[in-house]
């Protein structure tokens, strides 16, 4: 077999398409990287659709924090606490167990004139399940960083908003909230790379990788059991991260230089990768 | 262990959850949470030491020493910290094999590596397959904790060499003017004021450790995870104490477990920033010497 029927047979295997069955003798370096490859695809789903959702929620959680009504502020200081002070695999293995708790048939809701039956067999899927906690995860972590940008907006800033007139949302809108990101970026691209480098956990943690479609890691483990050779299949793995890694920094270098375009050459902040933010 | 639980069957209640908390296997249970202390506990202290090692070697003036540190601490950026868990165990056990079969059976002359297999003469295995039970377990956690140490190592390489980097220059200068040696001025003056620098990464390295802890499961230590899911499976009634599917209580209890040790954490690390900031030329000492005055 050519490395380009193996590309073909396995290059979206991850998914599906291709061969039903794994490799099993005769492993190549052609395989290795095809399959690990193809895993590459959820960890790129979970990443970039937690992040995208995480976002969201996360400036809805630093506002809270930073509010002054405690209905508001407590339930936030929780959610960071809850998601910031337990290990993601331990939630990923609570959210799976809760899951599956879950009732088969769904959840009936009593409208009072009808009844909505809510499906809730595909939360223990991994598809829906992980991604449900990477999102909740990333929205605390980056919620708290969020937050720590909210509080160090200069004081100058609003007090030329207050000049200008302008008040409540569109204070927020045009002042505080923009300079709140381009605070927050250097350290939300270290979030942002965590985040990537957390969707490996998925499959070790409960969730059932079904017909063998996982992820790059999944299959890394395949091959390194299969052999029992880890110097093969693990650095190809962590070649493919460092490469997901560069792009993530690239991506988010361009936002990172629009949110900073006013600002004179000199005081420009870069981005530079500061690996403390695991879980 | 309560004579009164002796029958299971017969006892209700309040009696029967503490008679069910009791069992050999909750002991056990509740032992392995000792074994993530004592990880914790070896873990630290090798992760500080390889971190200090690296930091030193990253500074170091000889170039290929300073490759290496920089080799070493640029290690984990970029790739989860997950696969070097899974790597280093692997990869450190069929080295130690390895270099053991050269030494102990220099006339064996078969292949090591054939198609799947790794085949190292007996005498070389690690453990010997003779030694009893406990050996491999600790074995098994040995090559665990080193893994986390070499991991955490490179974490703390990093922190660590930052730290060193934010001693003012003008320190070390003050050092030479009064004819200290590079290794003098390096003990006395840069690793004493280093810390103070070095704390809030550090600090946030042990949280980051904490919550690293639960990996021991994939490496196939019988931790607390193990337990959680051995012990809160649904149990039929061929068990002394038969119960359904309770695991989303005992990862609740291990959920309530890490919290606590966060919290617990952020509190004693709190008061050592406040202790090691005080008379120091940052923000921090100086809000301290304001507020005293």
């Amino acid at each position: 077999m050519s490395c380009w029927d193996t590309f073909l047979a396995y290059g979206l295997r991850s998914v599906g398409i291709g061969e039903r069955l794994l490799p099993r003798t005769g492993f190549t370096l052609c395989e290795h990287v095809t399959l690990i490859g193809s895993g590459l695809i959820w960890n790129l789903y979970f990443g970039v659709l937690a992040l995208g959702f995480g976002f969201l929620l996360a400036n809805a959680v630093a506002l809270g924090k930073a509010s002054p009504n405690r209905w508001l502020r407590k339930p936030a200081e929780w959610f960071v606490f809850l998601f910031r002070g337990s290990p993601l695999f331990i939630q990923f293995f609570l959210a799976y167990e809760t899951f599956v708790l879950l009732p088969r048939a769904g959840i009936d809701i009593p409208l009072g004139f009808t009844t909505i039956t809510v499906a809730t067999s595909w939360l223990s899927k991994a598809w829906a399940g992980a991604l449900v906690v990477l999102f909740l995860n990333t929205a605390a972590y980056s919620g708290e960083i969020f937050y720590g940008a909210l509080r160090s907006v200069p004081k100058g800033d609003i007090e030329a908003a207050d000049a200008y007139g302008m008040a409540g949302w569109s204070r927020f809108r045009r002042v505080i909230w923009p300079t709140m990101m381009r605070l927050a970026w250097p350290a939300y691209t270290n979030e942002a790379i965590f985040l990537f480098h957390a969707t490996t956990l998925v499959y070790f943690s409960g969730f059932p990788a079904f017909q063998q479609k996982g992820d790059a890691l999944y299959y890394a483990t395949y091959f390194a059991s299969k052999t029992f050779n880890p110097f093969i299949a693990y650095p190809v793995i962590a070649a493919y991260f460092i490469m997901l890694t560069l792009l993530v920094i690239t991506a988010f270098g361009v936002i990172n230089r629009r949110l900073n375009r006013h600002l004179p050459q000199a005081q420009r902040g870069r981005i530079r990768l500061r690996p403390t933010l695991i879980r | 262990m309560f004579t009164s639980c002796a029958d299971p069957n017969s006892i209700e209640g309040l009696t029967w959850l503490l008679c069910y908390l009791t069992t050999g296997k909750h002991l056990l249970f509740y032992a392995s949470f000792g074994v993530v202390l004592l990880l914790l506990a070896i873990t630290a202290p090798a992760a500080l030491a390889f971190g200090f090692g690296g930091a030193m070697a990253a500074r170091s003036p000889f170039l290929p020493l300073r490759m290496i540190g920089k080799a070493y601490t640029a290690m984990v950026r970029g790739v989860p910290d997950i696969i070097f868990f899974l790597f280093v165990p692997i990869a450190l056990d069929q080295g130690f094999e390895w270099l053991r079969h050269k030494v102990k059976c220099p006339d064996w002359t078969e292949p090591i590596r054939r198609g799947s297999d790794f085949v190292v003469c007996p005498a070389a295995k690690l453990p010997l397959s003779t030694s009893p039970q406990w050996v491999h377990e600790s074995y098994g956690f040995a090559m665990a904790a080193l893994a986390f140490s070499v991991v955490f190592g490179a974490f703390a390489a990093n922190v660590i060499y930052g730290a060193m980097q934010a001693v003012p220059r003008a320190q070390i200068e003050t050092a030479e003017a009064y004819g200290m040696t590079p290794r003098q001025g390096f003990w006395r003056i840069l690793v004493p004021q280093m810390w103070t620098f070095a704390l809030p990464g550090l600090s946030n390295l042990w949280m980051i450790l904490i919550k690293a802890t639960p990996l021991l499961f994939l490496l196939g230590v019988e931790d607390i995870v193990y337990w959680a899911r051995e012990l809160g499976g649904s149990k039929t009634s061929q068990y002394a104490y038969p119960h359904p599917d309770w695991r989303v209580w005992y990862f609740l209890a291990l959920l309530a477990f890490y919290l606590g040790m966060t919290r617990l954490s952020e509190m004693v690390l709190g008061r050592l920033t406040g202790r090691l900031s005080r008379g120091q030329a940052t923000l921090g000492g100086e809000m301290q010497r304001k507020a005293a005055r």
